[in-house]
């Protein structure tokens, strides 16, 4: 088994209101920053998992997303697996 | 016959107090339900009540479903149970998929207390039923994320269905069609925004919210 780093980003689905992003997008001006349109606020989470291939990790974690981290409703959810992780996994440690 | 009311209390929840002296003064008795009860078949009607359920985090509602009393709340509905969710309460419910739907942060971004005015729409619902269709209600809201939406089809069975219980005069919040709440398709599992419990004693400066929650409590005597 390997260890596996993820991160979960959930973001509103299109036509979901973001009064959060809209704000921001507002407030930018003031601050001096021109150009940057479409602001939008989501979460993102990130933890590890064990499993027997990048695939498997994937897999767990957009259960978790779709079960709990996210609400389908009104938002989406991508899941990245950035990188096997160095560390041994349980089986290796008691070596 | 009085109704034997259980008030779910998660970490968090900061009404049950409040519901209970509510009912109670209605007639009902009402137990507190730590969320680690398996069981509610002792009661006639279940309330959520508002508060912050598990500290709202990662949504309203979101961590409270996996509660082992959500559980039984679900089976309690299915049976035919009254079940009131009040403000967090009715976000715990559309989490846990007994009412469809989301609420979402308010348009505006502020966090709203005030008093405000409901229409109710129909008397299909076991929270209505005692009121009369086209009735002023003034009953008091207080929350951040009470911005009601969901799906276009959703929303047209919620009309088709005549599940939109009661609607915002002036809608605070940017609720989707003006919705202050819902109900299921059988009626008896309701959600709504505004408390009940806080309009239910001239003291508090209206006791409209005394109709519904009569409502709640005549329909869960009835199945006993």
């Amino acid at each position: 088994m390997m260890r596996y780093d993820v991160m979960v980003e959930v973001r509103l689905r299109p036509g979901i209101a973001d009064p959060q992003g809209a704000t921001i997008q507002r407030a930018l001006p003031a601050l001096g920053f021109s150009g940057i349109e479409d602001v939008s606020v989501g979460k993102a989470f990130r933890f590890t998992v064990e499993a027997a291939s990048a695939d498997e990790a994937s897999a767990r974690a957009e259960e978790l997303a779709h079960r709990l981290l996210a609400n389908p409703v009104i938002e989406a959810s991508t899941v990245t697996v950035t990188a096997a992780v160095a560390r041994a996994t349980a089986g290796a440690e008691r070596r | 016959m009085s109704a034997r009311v259980g008030i779910v209390v998660y970490p968090g929840s900061n009404c049950e107090h409040d519901v209970a002296e509510a009912v109670s003064a209605l007639g009902a008795s009402a137990d507190l339900v730590w969320h680690s009860e398996t069981r509610l078949d002792a009661y006639d009607g279940v309330v959520v009540p508002g508060g912050f359920a598990h500290g709202d985090y990662l949504r309203p509602g979101a961590i409270a479903r996996f509660s082992p009393v959500t559980v039984a709340l679900e089976e309690f509905a299915r049976r035919g149970g009254p079940v009131l969710g009040i403000c967090n309460g009715f976000q715990v419910l559309t989490e846990a998929g007994l009412l469809p739907g989301a609420l979402q942060k308010n348009r505006g971004l502020t966090f709203l207390c005030e008093t405000v005015d409901l229409r109710v729409e129909t008397t299909r619902s076991v929270l209505t039923q005692a009121a009369i269709p086209g009735q002023i209600l003034h009953i008091p809201i207080n929350h951040f994320e009470g911005n009601y939406t969901c799906s276009v089809a959703t929303l047209r069975e919620l009309r088709d269905q005549d599940r939109v219980i009661l609607r915002y005069e002036a809608n605070p919040n940017g609720s989707v069609d003006d919705i202050a709440g819902i109900c299921n398709v059988e009626g008896n599992v309701v959600g709504l925004m505004p408390h009940p419990e806080r309009a239910s004693d001239p003291l508090l400066g209206s006791i409209d919210g005394r109709v519904l929650l009569e409502g709640f409590l005549a329909g869960a005597v009835v199945r006993r």
